[in-house]
């Protein structure tokens, strides 16, 4: 039985699909059999990050109105071949994924892999709800900032409420936090949300604190996930993401910031 | 304490004016998505009843629905003006 993962936020641009390729590939990487769906129908951009784009030939919607299989719309990654994409239809509208043709699709997929990440879009219409519906986990994309950490709890609150496992009264979905775009240096001069402030609203299990980075605008140009970038500190912090995720005690390594000389010298920070 | 922070300022930083917005706020959003729909309705009708009798500021009254096991309590909290000021 696979476990499905959904990477969610509510708000637009805080790292969503940066974060579904980055821990999809980690997980293959590590060894387990994962496939990643993009739920963005309409503004697919997982297909981009993960440098499959043009090799997208049949998506999500192709598969729910069986004008394809399944087999013919995954694509096989071409850095590791655990990694399956499932990509979202460009040109359909949204309304267009079922929650039935969905279930189906994850129920199929489940024989084959051990993790489904689900990509959600923005917001919190019918593909964010199909995103998360299924989840057995839940990886809360948040950026150290107002508007972010408020949607982050909105998104809290319709887990708990809207999901298969709340509406079954099952165990609920567990939820994790993925603190992105963080610069310490920031917080240190009281200009930024630290870690301790947003997890006094959200209280989550932290998964990771990703710090702001250029390697994952370089990632993205590229078409390869910011993990594999290993020298990066971006990468660095997801690799340690997914092995907390899998179990292992790794140590925050980005919460406190590089000490510069100066700071060395006269301490402080 | 260091050298560094002599040179620090002392004034309020946007991050605990971020912070404090924030809990206000999700504070709030959290009581108002559980409740049921009705509920507004009921808080503004109530208002004007108690209005009729006494002056009462629109934002002296709240209310709070509660869910136990096997009870749901309704809590009405209404501030009345004080009578010796005025």
């Amino acid at each position: 039985m696979a476990r499905i993962i959904v990477v969610t936020s509510g708000k637009g641009g805080v790292g969503k699909t940066t974060t579904s390729a980055a821990i999809s590939m980690g997980l293959a990487k590590k060894g387990h059999k994962t496939v990643v769906i993009d739920f963005d129908v309409g503004l697919r951009n997982l297909d981009l990050i993960m440098g499959c784009e043009r090799r997208v030939v049949y998506d999500i919607i192709n598969v729910i109105n069986e004008e394809a299989s399944l087999n013919q719309a995954l694509i096989k990654d071409k850095n590791c071949n655990l990694l399956s994409i499932l990509p979202a239809s460009q040109t359909r509208n949204k309304d267009a994924l079922t929650q039935e043709g969905v279930g189906k699709i994850l129920e199929e997929l489940s024989k084959e892999f051990k993790y489904i990440v689900c990509d959600s879009p923005a917001g919190i219409e019918q593909g964010a709800h199909l995103a998360m519906y299924f989840a057995d986990d839940a990886f809360i994309v948040t950026n150290p900032e107002v508007s972010s950490v408020r949607d982050s709890d909105r998104i809290l609150g319709l887990l708990s409420s809207k999901s298969q496992r709340a509406e079954k009264n099952e165990e609920p979905i567990k939820e994790y936090l993925i603190l992105t775009r963080y610069a310490p240096e920031r917080v240190k001069s009281g200009e930024m949300l630290s870690l301790d402030d947003v997890q006094d609203i959200l209280s989550l299990d932290l998964l990771g604190v990703i710090p702001e980075s250029k390697s994952v605008l370089t990632a993205s140009n590229s078409g390869n996930p910011v993990i594999l970038d290993e020298k990066s500190d971006a990468g660095q912090a997801y690799g340690d993401i997914v092995a907390r995720y899998l179990g292992e005690t790794r140590p925050h390594r980005f919460i406190e910031g590089k000490k510069g000389l100066f700071r060395k010298l006269f301490g402080g920070g | 304490m260091s050298l560094l922070d002599y040179f620090r300022t002392s004034k309020t930083s946007s991050a605990s004016l971020a912070k404090e917005r924030l809990q206000i706020l999700v504070a709030y959003e959290r009581s108002s998505t559980n409740q049921p729909p009705y509920l507004p309705q009921l808080q503004q009708e109530l208002l004007i009843v108690i209005q009729k009798y006494v002056n009462v500021n629109c934002d002296a009254m709240t209310i709070k629905l509660e869910q136990n096991d096997n009870q749901e309590t309704l809590e009405l909290n209404i501030v009345l003006p004080d009578f010796r000021r005025v």
